[in-house]
């Protein structure tokens, strides 16, 4: 098993037709996902085709859902009208939806994660990665990917991935695979101050799944999620955690002014995060090249089998 | 994005904010009549530059303070010539300064108590949030610090507003009397709205001031926006002021790259922000400093990398670049001729490492391997980070 997406998962791209989303969707056919509706308002009846695929477009999320069945939603619509997007998969009853879009504005997001309360569905990202779940095929092919990240880089296995970076996801992901560590599922929720699935709501995940026996943790500077996650892992999991934290050297004159230091609290430094990390039975990386190394070394510490 | 201090008291004009009466003169020209729209008595001149601790800050030919309180018009208009066009170090500018391009003049309010208010995002809990506290005038870090019963918030439901008994509650605790609190609470509710209608990011007053004749006022302001939300706010981009941005990153900014610069001497051109911050970082790690942080995006074309170490050799301070790109769904073959073609045209005479890892990367290695450049490859970031520093050492 994985969290939240398994290569069985139905679903549906939000913005197929636009040149973004129609290239990722392109990979994530080639990877193996199910990728059964596309919706963009206007083009309804039409098809999006690929090689073999031939993947029908919906005017709307409801219409697709109820027509194929999809369960997830992969939203790639520019910024001005990517919260209305989030809004509609939920409205919809999608159970995930995922928001790749970068630059939605902030007052947005804010609107939209209020009107979220109570719903049943569960929001990833904005400005995120999305998720791949490995598939068992050569390069991992057959898996579930949605979003932006490589699906080949993965590997089926064991170790969940956290992160609010692309780049720095597929690094740890790299990492493993070229040691023969293989993946239950990456989550990049994105690198945004207001977004929809916190670092704690995944390692809860991830926590829960017999299927993941140890878990990547990349946090950044800024705010207090990083801290709340180690908390929580401290008192309620032993699975072996390797933490990263980006950001040390980042200048922090180009941060908000202030007042943002006092809401977000003493916590959000790099210096700061790696002392609650540590202090949190974490295993740090030191350099972002130590992340797959960390894990191995608290897997071994715990007497924990990661593949 | 950042505005100035005349800028964002015109916009809590507009907004039902009271501010003291004021004036900018962009040049020695403009001082006369921009004086003369304010009444004769006591007069502040306050430089205007995009950096706090003005006050404080001294000027690079050793005039002090960059906001002065003057007994007359006359004193203001001579003071006002000393500021315009001399350039101000104060604590957040670093030591180059900045250069007064437009001075302020407001009417020296009389001041019977000083206030902090602030509204911003709370991330914790993904709303807004209003910060207060009778301690004005002064560095609010420090009160939050020393006596944070002295800080008060109030986080404000996106669902349904800013609701009037918040307001109350936040009057009471702030102690104002019953003659200034219908100001007050007009003013915290008015500021509200210009902090949600407008995509701030952050609006803060500091200090707001009660008089004796019962006024409240905003003496300073400091407001900047959401860059994500400028798209739907002509009006606000407007008012944008490259003199106080770098150079570099203006340039930077027309190709969709994320620059910002550093004090330290090896450049960095990296794709992904999280990548580049720990690039950064790494640099540090085995006891490098980098010169910035650069952020050439998800997919690096060829133009943005030729463009991308155009921006770093100019900066001056660089000794050495590291170029490190995980090429997840990019092909690295495409990247490794934009880095060749890129140090051709800028005949780049400086030690560069490259990590090239993910997609094509067979290729891509052999495409800078043939290149002839004198370049050196590296496999895993911190592999390129210790020979980056290393021949930045040796240099």
């Amino acid at each position: 098993m994985a969290i939240l997406i398994t290569p069985e998962t139905k679903i549906l791209i939000q913005g197929i037709t636009g040149e973004f989303g129609a290239r990722h969707t392109r990979l994530s056919l080639d990877y193996g996902t199910k990728v059964v509706a596309g919706v963009t308002p206007g083009k309804g009846g039409q098809f999006f085709e690929h090689k073999d695929h031939k993947v029908p477009i919906f005017n709307s999320v409801a219409e697709a859902a109820k027509a194929t069945g999809a369960t997830v939603s992969a939203i790639f619509v520019p910024p001005p009208f990517a919260a209305d997007a989030v809004l509609e998969g939920v409205d919809a009853g999608l159970d995930l939806a995922v928001a790749i879009t970068e630059g939605i504005p902030i007052r947005d997001m804010v609107r939209v994660k209020r009107a979220m309360q109570g719903r049943s569905t569960r929001l990833v990202g904005p400005n995120c990665p999305g998720l791949v779940s490995p598939g068992t095929g050569k390069d991992s092919h057959g898996g579930c990917r949605i979003g932006i990240a490589p699906g080949y880089i993965n590997k089926k296995g064991h170790v969940g991935v956290v992160s609010r970076s692309g780049t720095l996801t597929y690094e740890a992901v790299f990492q493993l695979t070229s040691k023969g560590i293989g993946q239950s599922t990456t989550v990049g929720i994105g690198g945004d101050p207001v977004n929809g699935t916190s670092h704690l709501d995944v390692i809860k995940l991830f926590a829960a799944d017999p299927d993941t026996h140890g878990i990547i943790f990349i946090g950044e500077i800024g705010g207090n999620a990083e801290v709340e996650a180690a908390r929580w892992l401290k008192a309620n999991c032993q699975k072996p955690v390797a933490g990263f934290i980006a950001g040390a050297t980042a200048p922090a004159g180009r941060r908000m002014g202030h007042a943002g230091a006092i809401v977000g609290g003493a916590e959000d430094t790099a210096a700061a995060k790696i002392a609650v990390f540590k202090e949190c039975g974490i295993e740090v990386a030191a350099t972002p090249s130590d992340m797959a190394d960390a894990l191995l070394r608290s897997a071994k510490a715990k007497g924990v089998t990661l593949t | 994005m950042n505005i100035h201090e005349y800028q964002a008291k015109a916009l809590f004009e507009k907004f039902g904010v009271p501010v003291p009466k004021g004036a900018p003169a962009r040049s020695a020209e403009e001082i006369p009549a921009a004086l003369a729209s304010l009444p004769e008595g006591p007069t502040m001149v306050k430089s205007q530059i995009h950096a706090g601790g003005r006050g404080k800050g001294t000027f690079t030919d050793g005039f002090k303070g960059g906001v002065k309180f003057c007994k007359t018009k006359a004193d203001a208009k001579d003071i006002a010539g000393k500021m315009l066009g001399n350039t101000l170090v104060t604590i957040q500018t670093g030591p180059a300064g900045r250069k007064v391009q437009t001075v302020y003049f407001t009417v020296a309010s009389e001041i019977k108590k000083e206030y902090y208010l602030a509204i911003l995002l709370d991330r914790a809990t993904s709303r807004p949030v209003i910060v207060a506290s009778t301690e004005g005038g002064v560095e609010i870090e420090k009160v939050a610090h020393d006596t944070p019963e002295k800080i008060h918030k109030v986080f404000v439901d996106p669902a349904y507003g800013l609701a009037d008994f918040q307001v109350r509650d936040l009057i009471f605790k702030l102690g104002f009397s019953p003659a200034e609190a219908k100001n007050a609470g007009k003013l915290i509710r008015n500021l509200y709205t210009c902090y949600w209608e407008t995509d701030a990011a952050m609006v803060e007053v500091n200090p707001l001031i009660t008089t004796p004749t019962g006024e409240v006022l905003a003496l300073d302001g400091k407001v900047s926006f959401d860059d994500n939300a400028l798209f739907r706010h002509p009006e606000i981009v407007a008012l944008r002021d490259l003199n106080e941005e770098d150079p570099k990153e203006i340039e930077a900014s027309k190709y969709a790259l994320s620059y910002i610069a550093l004090d330290g001497n090896i450049a960095c051109l990296v794709n992904g922000a999280g990548l580049a911050m720990s690039t950064m970082d790494i640099i540090k790690h085995f006891g490098g400093t980098p010169a910035n942080f650069l952020d050439v995006g998800g997919g690096a074309s060829k133009d943005q990398v030729i463009a991308a170490f155009k921006i770093i050799l100019g900066d001056s301070n660089v000794k050495g670049i590291l170029v490190n790109i995980f090429g997840g769904i990019m092909d690295c073959n495409v990247i490794a001729q934009g880095i060749v073609e890129a140090v051709k045209e800028v005949g780049l005479k400086l030690p560069l490492v490259v990590r090239l890892e993910g997609n094509n990367v067979t290729a891509g290695k052999a495409t800078l391997a043939a290149s002839g450049l004198k370049l050196v490859a590296a496999d895993t970031m911190a592999d390129a980070a210790q020979k980056i520093v290393k021949l930045v050492a040796a240099a």
